[in-house]
């Protein structure tokens, strides 16, 4: 098209506007990609569970106990295939502020359970035959510096007093969702020295995770279970380990329904932004847009001109916006690697601000466009700028 | 005098501001024979600028018939308007209308942007036009880079640019000094001329009007005799 090279030249008619408006566009669109790709990574969690494990917990809450003595019994239900458990422990490394997941385990049967922590086969032995073994993720391992064989001493929150852990297992994800900063010990040492300290407080864990044999079945399963224990001393709860998680995140559901609309604002943000660039060049050219039609050209050339320069600029504006957020989200995903594991923009994010990006360059033409062609050119001619 | 390019009989224009009638022109007749170098004079708000505009096509009469190169204008569709007024009609403005992104070449190409000239065709055009109004040096230059004068004469150079039918100028000089005025008027009268080009032009100045051959003074409407 002729017109085109005329596009370019009035985009860059006010080369100070333009480029703060690029500059505006593209700051709105790395944050809209920064939110959507915070959202996911505080899912991803739930999204590495697999769709083959149920996680059996207090009826009341996570924080209840159940007794030890319920895993026979759930290896007994048809469908259960294995089972293992898990207790948070809740240790403080030196100064709060360093936190991390830390749980006690059974060692014989967690890792077999959890194929996706990989830890190499001399290290499960070395975690088998010594209590005070602990196996760590990598991430973590990494953040303290700590290497095989080091002397760790975690002070408990709700197992008073200091505990004395040698690390014996590093352990590394199978993919970039599985999470690599746990601290994992063995629950027989726990257990052990709750018997002296504190005997109503031993053979008690925190959650049952079972292995079962059909996830089409899981429901099934979860409610034969959670009947079994009905009107027991300590019922339970059974759900998918991925409801599992999604409890936990939906904790925190107000903070990601406040990002999600903070994201969505961020758009109304860029498209005012555009649309009053586009508005003030409206009224600045309706002149010369008469005089265009007078000279022959037709409504359809004005609205190439006018939706071909919204439409670059809110390119222009969106590339800029994703090559902040390609750099910006790898600096984040770095920084943040210890809590969100995998934080990285994916296509998809990329695909949809370039899609918004196109929507909004469309959305911010129509009044422009419009107005050029609802008035007449006598009076379009009439008006001086 | 040759056949009449412009017959305006019995023509009417009426503004409506909200259902409030507003005559501008009132029985209008006239005839333009080919290659007149028309004035037309009056004072402001007599209605000139709404005349020129029925003859350019670009409005519409409220009765009475206005033929242009043989064709009725008032009853051709938008689309045939355009159509029609990129083909016969050369327009010069008072405050040139120059797009000022665009080189003094590339605002008197615009306009052949519109026919299926290839582009050697069209730098032909350009630089014939740009000559005949002396500014060949000037090809390159943005209108901010031009005087006013030599901005009417790049208008002017669009204005001839596609070999229009009729020229039409809206005191073309009103914007100007006295030396500009007076060599866009020697231009317009060489166009005339030498080149046999039909012009209608409003002016207030009675030294511009002196350059045509022929002057209609407009008075609230109505065309004096
Ligand atoms: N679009 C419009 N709507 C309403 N009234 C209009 C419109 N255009 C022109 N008029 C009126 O028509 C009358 C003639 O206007 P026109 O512009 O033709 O005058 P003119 O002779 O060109 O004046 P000037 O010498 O000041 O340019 C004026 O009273 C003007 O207010
Ligand atoms: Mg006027």
């Amino acid at each position: 098209m002729k017109l085109l090279k005329l596009i370019t030249k009035n985009a860059g008619r006010h080369k100070l506007r333009t480029i703060l408006t690029v500059v505006g566009l593209a700051l709105a669109v790395m944050a809209f990609g920064l939110i959507r790709t915070f959202i996911i990574a505080w899912y991803a969690s739930a999204r590495a569970s697999a769709p083959d494990r149920l996680v059996t917990r207090h009826s009341v809450s996570i924080v209840f106990t159940l007794p030890l003595a319920y895993k026979e019994q759930l290896l007994q239900v048809d469908g259960v295939e294995d089972v293992t458990f898990g207790c948070w422990f809740g240790g403080i490394y030196v100064d709060p502020k360093n936190f991390f997941a830390n749980f006690a385990v059974e060692h014989t049967s967690f890792l077999r359970i959890y194929p996706e922590y990989i830890v190499p086969p001399d290290q499960l032995d070395a975690f088998a035959s010594e209590r005070q073994a602990a196996v760590v993720g990598r991430k973590l391992a990494d953040r303290f510096g700590w290497k095989l064989g080091d002397q760790i001493t975690l002070t408990g929150t709700i197992y008073p007093g200091d505990w004395q852990f040698v690390i014996r297992g590093i352990y590394s994800g199978k993919t970039v969702d599985t999470d690599e900063t746990a601290f994992l010990f063995r629950y027989d040492y726990l257990d052990e020295r709750m018997k002296e300290e504190s005997p109503g407080r031993a053979g008690q864990i925190g959650w049952y995770i079972l292995k079962i044999d059909d996830p089409n079945r899981s429901a099934e399963i979860g409610s034969k279970i959670d009947a079994r224990f009905d009107n027991s001393w300590a019922e339970t709860k059974t759900e998918t380990e991925k409801d599992f998680a999604l409890s936990f995140i939906q904790m925190s559901s107000a903070i990601i329904v406040g990002l999600r609309i903070v994201s969505y604002l961020i758009i109304g943000v860029i498209f005012l932004v555009l649309a009053n660039t586009m508005a003030m060049t409206a009224r600045e050219r309706i002149s010369e847009n008469a005089f265009m039609r007078t000279l022959g050209f037709r409504g359809y050339h004005l609205v190439g001109l006018i939706l071909g320069e919204s439409l670059l600029i809110a390119l222009m504006g969106g590339l800029c916006g994703m090559l902040l957020l390609y750099v910006v989200s790898s600096g984040v995903g770095v920084a943040l690697s210890q809590f969100f594991p995998g934080f990285e923009a994916d296509a998809m994010t990329y695909m949809l601000t370039t899609a918004t990006a196109i929507l909004i360059g469309v959305a911010a033409s129509v009044f422009p466009i419009n107005r050029a062609l609802r008035i007449k050119i006598v009076d379009g001619l009439r008006v001086v700028d | 005098m040759n056949a009449p390019i412009v017959k305006i009989l019995g023509l009417f224009k009426s503004y409506y501001r909200d259902s409030l009638e507003i005559p501008v022109l009132h029985d209008i007749n006239l005839d333009i024979p080919q290659g007149q170098f028309l004035a037309l004079m009056g004072p402001s708000g007599s209605g000139k600028t709404t005349l020129l505009n029925l003859i350019a096509g670009i409005d519409r009469p409220t009765s009475g018939t206005l033929a242009v190169a043989g064709e009725e204008i008032g009853k051709l569709t938008e689309q045939q308007m355009a159509k029609w007024r990129s083909r016969h009609i050369g327009f010069i403005f008072q405050f040139y209308n120059l797009l000022p992104v665009l080189t003094a070449y590339e605002n008197v190409e615009l306009p052949l942007l519109l026919t299926s000239l290839s582009r050697k065709e069209r730098k032909e055009h350009v630089e014939t036009a740009l000559s005949i109004v002396g500014l060949s040096d000037r090809m390159k230059h943005y209108p901010r880079q031009l005087s006013g004068g030599q901005e009417q004469r790049v208008a002017i150079a669009r204005a001839v640019v596609s070999d229009p039918t009729l020229l039409l100028a809206d005191e073309p000089t009103g914007d100007l000094d006295k030396n500009s005025a007076e060599d866009i008027m020697t231009l317009l009268a060489r166009l005339n001329k030498e080149y046999g080009k039909t012009i209608v032009m409003v002016t207030h100045d009675p030294r511009a009007a002196e350059k045509a051959n022929f002057v209609r003074h407009l008075d609230k409407g109505e065309l004096q005799q």
